[in-house]
C-alpha cells in the first residue's frame, strides 16, 4: 500500500464549539490506483487530504487521533523537516482554484523551476529548461514563448494545467487533486481530466481525486469512497457503486441526478440539510435524512460492514439498501 | 425545403396543442462593454463583445434554457432581458412594448413582472435585513398591497417555498445555502411575475440540495404558469428543467431547439461537443463517443471572423472564416430547431422520427433508461 489512513480524527476549535470535521476515516491507495473521495461541502474530504499533505491549519485544526502511513512511515510522527522533504517530492497536491494557488507576481516558469531549484539543487538556467519541458508535457502551446508569462495571462484551463505540471514536476508517487475541475467549463474540464488520467498512468502514481461531482469520477476512478459528516459511509469499486449503491446516502445522490428518462418530472431529492459539524446527530449521522432510518440508527453508530470482498457500507441496513432498487 | 434554408421562425414545439403567445423577444440584441485605455487621455480602445446580436423569444409560461461556457454571454443576456443592463444594440420587446431603452418611469410597471433569481445565495441577500423585510421590500417598492396585508403574503410565500413562516424575523446568515436560495425564490415570487430569469440558481449548492431547489422551481413554474429563462452551464439540469434550450457561444446563439431535438440530434458541432463532454454518472456508457475540443474560448474582444466557433471546430472550412452562418432552420431539422452552421452535423433520417439519435452514447443511455 502506498498510503493508508487509519482511524483519522480531526477537529476544529471554533468560537461556537468544537467542529468534528473528520471522525475516524480509513482509506488506502495503492500505486497506480485512482481513489475518488466523494462528498458534499463539510463532509471532511478536503480536511482529510490536508492532514495527509500536512498543510492543515493548526490551530484551529487539531489531529485528535489516527495514523497516516505513507510507504510504511507514519507521517504524523515525522519531524516537520522530514515531512517537508516528502511534500512536493513524494506527494503533491492540485487545488481547485488555480489562480489563487499560483503566485501572481512570479512568472509560471519561475514557479515551476523553483521545484527543481529547491528540491534538486539545480541552477536557475537548468530549472527553466525543465519548466519548459513540463509545460510541453501538459500541452501548453508555445511553451518556450510562454514560460515567462504570469498566471493572469493564462486561461483557467491552462492554469490548471500548470498546477498539474507543478504537481508532476518531481514525479511524486502520490497526487491529491482537490476538486481539480470544479471551476472549469465542461469542455475544458474534459481536457484536464484526460490529461490527469494520462499522466497518472504514465507515471504509475497513486491519485486521490476529491470531488462532489459523481459524473467526473465515473470515467477515471478505480475505487470510490463516499464521505458524509466526517466519516466514510461507503467504499466500493466504481462499477458496483453506480449499479447498486449499498448506502442510502450514495443512493440518494445518484438518484438526484437528472436522468434522461424522467425529464420534466420531479427530481428525487435527499430531504433535509447536511449536518452541522458542531452537533453531529447521534448514531448514524445520516439518519435524520434517511428514508430507511429505524430506531437503531438513532442510537448506534454503524460500523463499516463488509458487503463483499471489496465493498464496505456504514449502514445497518445495507442489505435492504442493496436489494431495494 | 430549398437546399439548406427555410425561414427563421421560432414557433416552438410541434405539438400545437397550446397556443403560445410571445412574452418577451429580443432581436439582434447586443452588449458591447467599452474598454478604456491610453495616456494621458482615456478613450475607448475597444469593446468586449459580450453579446453580439442574438435573437430569442420567450413564450408565456414556458421554460427556456440558456446554456454555454463561462464568458459566452449567457448571464449578460439574462441581465438585459430583465433590463438590469441597457443593450448597446438591437431591440427588446416585452408584450409588444419596446423596452430596449425605456427609462425608469416607463419600466416601473414592467419591473414587477420580470424578476430575477441570482446564482450566489450568499451575496444576493442583504445580511442586515430580516427575511421578512427582504421578501416584503419588492412589494413596498412597487406599492403592492395584497389582500390580507404584506406580512401575511410574506408568510404565505415562505410556506410556498418550503420554509417555516415562523422564520419571518430571522436573518440570512441563519440559513444554509439551499434555504437562502429559497428565500431568493420567495422574493422573486413576491410580485407575481410573468417572467423569472434564473441565473445559475443551483450551481452554488451542494448536490443533494440542488435537486430540492430544482423541484421547487419546477413546481413554481408549472403551478403558477411563470415563464422561466433558466441560465446554467449544467446540461443535465437544463435538460430536466427546460422545454426549449438555446446554446450560446461567444456572444451568439448557435443553436436553439426544443429539448428532445437538441439533446438527441444536435446539429451544431459545438452543441455536439458540449453534450459529449458532459461526464455521466454512469459507468456503462464506456462506449461513449467523446469529442474533445482543443483550446479555449477565444477572446470576446476580438472574436474570430465568420463563424466564431471555427477556431475550435473540426469541420471548419474556408467559408466559415468569411461568412457568418445565419441562425436558421436547416434541412432535416424539426420545426423550431434553428442552427447557425454552414456544415452541420449529419441529420438523421426523418422517417423513423424521434427514435434515431445522433450520438451513440446518448442512444446507449436512452436504452438503459428505458429498460429500467
Amino acid at each position: 500500500m502506498l498510503l493508508e489512513v487509519r482511524d483519522l480524527h480531526v477537529e476544529f476549535h471554533t468560537r461556537d464549539g468544537v467542529a468534528k470535521a473528520v471522525n475516524g476515516v480509513n482509506y488506502s491507495v495503492a500505486e497506480g490506483e485512482t481513489l475518488a473521495v466523494l462528498g458534499e461541502s463539510g463532509s471532511g474530504k478536503s480536511v482529510t487530504a490536508q492532514a495527509i499533505m500536512g498543510i492543515l491549519d493548526m490551530p484551529p485544526g487539531k489531529i485528535r487521533g489516527g495514523e497516516i502511513f505513507f510507504r510504511d512511515r507514519d507521517l504524523l510522527k515525522l519531524k516537520p523537516e522530514e515531512r517537508r522533504r516528502i511534500r512536493g517530492q513524494e506527494m503533491a497536491m492540485i487545488f481547485q482554484d488555480a489562480l489563487s494557488s499560483l503566485n501572481p507576481v512570479l512568472s509560471v516558469g519561475q514557479q515551476l523551476g523553483e521545484m527543481f531549484v529547491v528540491h534538486r539543487g539545480m541552477s536557475r538556467g537548468d530549472a527553466k529548461v525543465k519548466a519548459i519541458e513540463l509545460m510541453d508535457r501538459v500541452r501548453i502551446p508555445a511553451a518556450r514563448q510562454r514560460v515567462g508569462d504570469f498566471p493572469h495571462q493564462f486561461s483557467g484551463g491552462m492554469r490548471q494545467r500548470i498546477m498539474i505540471a507543478m504537481a508532476m514536476a518531481l514525479e511524486p508517487s502520490l497526487i491529491i487533486a482537490d476538486e481539480p475541475t470544479t471551476a472549469l467549463d465542461v469542455t475544458v474540464q474534459a481536457q484536464v481530466m484526460d490529461l490527469l488520467a494520462e499522466l497518472q498512468r504514465e507515471l504509475n502514481m497513486g491519485l486521490i481525486l476529491i470531488t462532489h461531482d459523481l459524473g467526473v469520477v465515473a470515467d477515471v476512478a478505480d475505487r470510490i469512497a463516499v464521505m458524509y459528516a466526517g466519516r466514510i459511509v461507503e467504499t466500493s469499486p466504481v462499477h458496483e457503486i453506480y449499479k447498486a449503491p449499498a448506502h442510502p446516502y450514495t443512493k440518494g445522490l445518484l438518484r438526484s441526478i437528472p436522468r434522461l428518462d424522467q425529464k420534466g418530472q420531479e427530481l428525487y431529492a435527499v430531504k433535509g440539510l447536511p449536518p452541522n459539524l458542531l452537533h453531529i446527530p447521534p448514531g448514524c449521522a445520516f439518519h435524520p435524512r434517511c428514508p430507511m432510518a429505524q430506531a437503531v440508527c438513532r442510537t448506534d453508530v454503524p460500523p463499516l460492514y463488509t458487503v463483499d470482498e471489496e465493498r464496505r457500507s456504514a449502514c445497518h441496513f445495507w442489505k435492504e439498501t442493496l436489494d431495494e432498487r | 425545403m430549398s437546399e439548406n434554408v427555410t425561414l427563421p421562425e421560432q414557433q416552438g414545439s410541434s405539438d400545437g396543442v397550446r397556443e403560445r403567445r410571445e412574452l418577451l423577444s429580443v432581436e439582434g440584441m447586443a452588449m458591447h462593454f467599452p474598454i478604456y485605455g491610453g495616456f494621458p487621455f482615456k478613450r475607448q480602445v475597444g469593446a468586449v463583445k459580450a453579446v453580439d446580436g442574438i435573437d430569442l423569444s420567450v413564450y408565456e409560461g414556458e421554460s427556456l434554457g440558456l446554456v454555454g461556457e463561462s464568458g459566452c454571454g449567457k448571464s449578460t443576456t439574462g441581465r438585459m432581458m430583465t433590463r438590469l443592463l441597457e443593450p448597446t444594440g438591437g431591440k427588446i420587446t416585452y408584450r409588444g412594448q419596446d423596452i430596449t431603452h425605456a427609462g425608469r418611469r416607463q419600466l416601473a410597471p414592467i419591473r414587477s413582472e420580470i424578476q430575477m433569481i441570482f446564482q450566489d445565495p450568499y451575496s444576493s441577500l442583504n445580511p442586515r435585513q430580516t427575511v421578512g423585510t427582504i421578501i416584503k421590500s419588492p412589494m413596498e417598492v412597487n406599492g403592492v398591497n395584497p389582500s390580507g396585508g404584506r406580512e401575511n403574503r410574506v408568510r404565505e410565500l415562505l410556506e410556498l417555498v418550503g420554509l417555516n413562516p415562523e422564520h419571518y424575523n430571522r436573518f440570512p446568515h441563519e440559513f444554509s445555502g439551499g434555504q437562502r436560495q429559497r428565500i431568493g425564490v420567495a422574493r422573486a415570487l413576491a410580485l407575481q411575475p410573468k417572467l423569472i430569469v434564473a441565473d445559475e440558481p443551483v450551481s452554488a449548492l451542494d448536490v443533494s440540495i440542488q435537486a430540492q431547489v430544482v423541484n421547487l422551481l419546477q413546481k413554481v413554474q408549472r403551478e403558477m404558469g411563470i415563464a422561466f429563462v433558466f441560465i446554467a452551464h449544467d446540461l443535465a439540469i437544463v435538460r430536466h428543467f427546460s422545454e426549449r434550450v438555446a446554446v450560446m457561444y461567444l456572444g451568439k446563439v448557435v443553436e436553439v431547439a426544443d429539448r428532445d431535438s437538441l439533446y438527441n440530434r444536435p446539429r451544431h458541432p459545438y452543441t455536439h461537443a458540449l453534450l459529449s463532454a458532459v461526464p455521466e454518472a454512469d459507468v456503462d456508457s464506456a462506449s461513449k463517443e467523446r469529442i474533445r475540443l482543443e483550446g479555449d474560448v477565444p477572446s470576446p474582444v476580438n472574436p474570430p471572423s465568420g463563424c466564431r466557433f471555427r477556431t475550435r471546430c473540426w469541420k471548419a472550412q474556408d467559408k466559415c472564416a468569411t461568412d457568418e452562418p445565419p441562425l436558421v432552420q436547416i434541412s432535416g431539422n424539426r420545426e423550431g430547431h434553428l442552427t447557425a452552421c454552414h456544415f452541420p452535423e449529419d441529420p438523421t433520417t426523418e422517417k423513423t422520427g424521434a427514435d434515431i439519435v445522433l450520438d451513440p452514447a446518448l442512444a446507449q443511455l436512452e436504452k438503459t433508461a428505458d429498460t429500467e
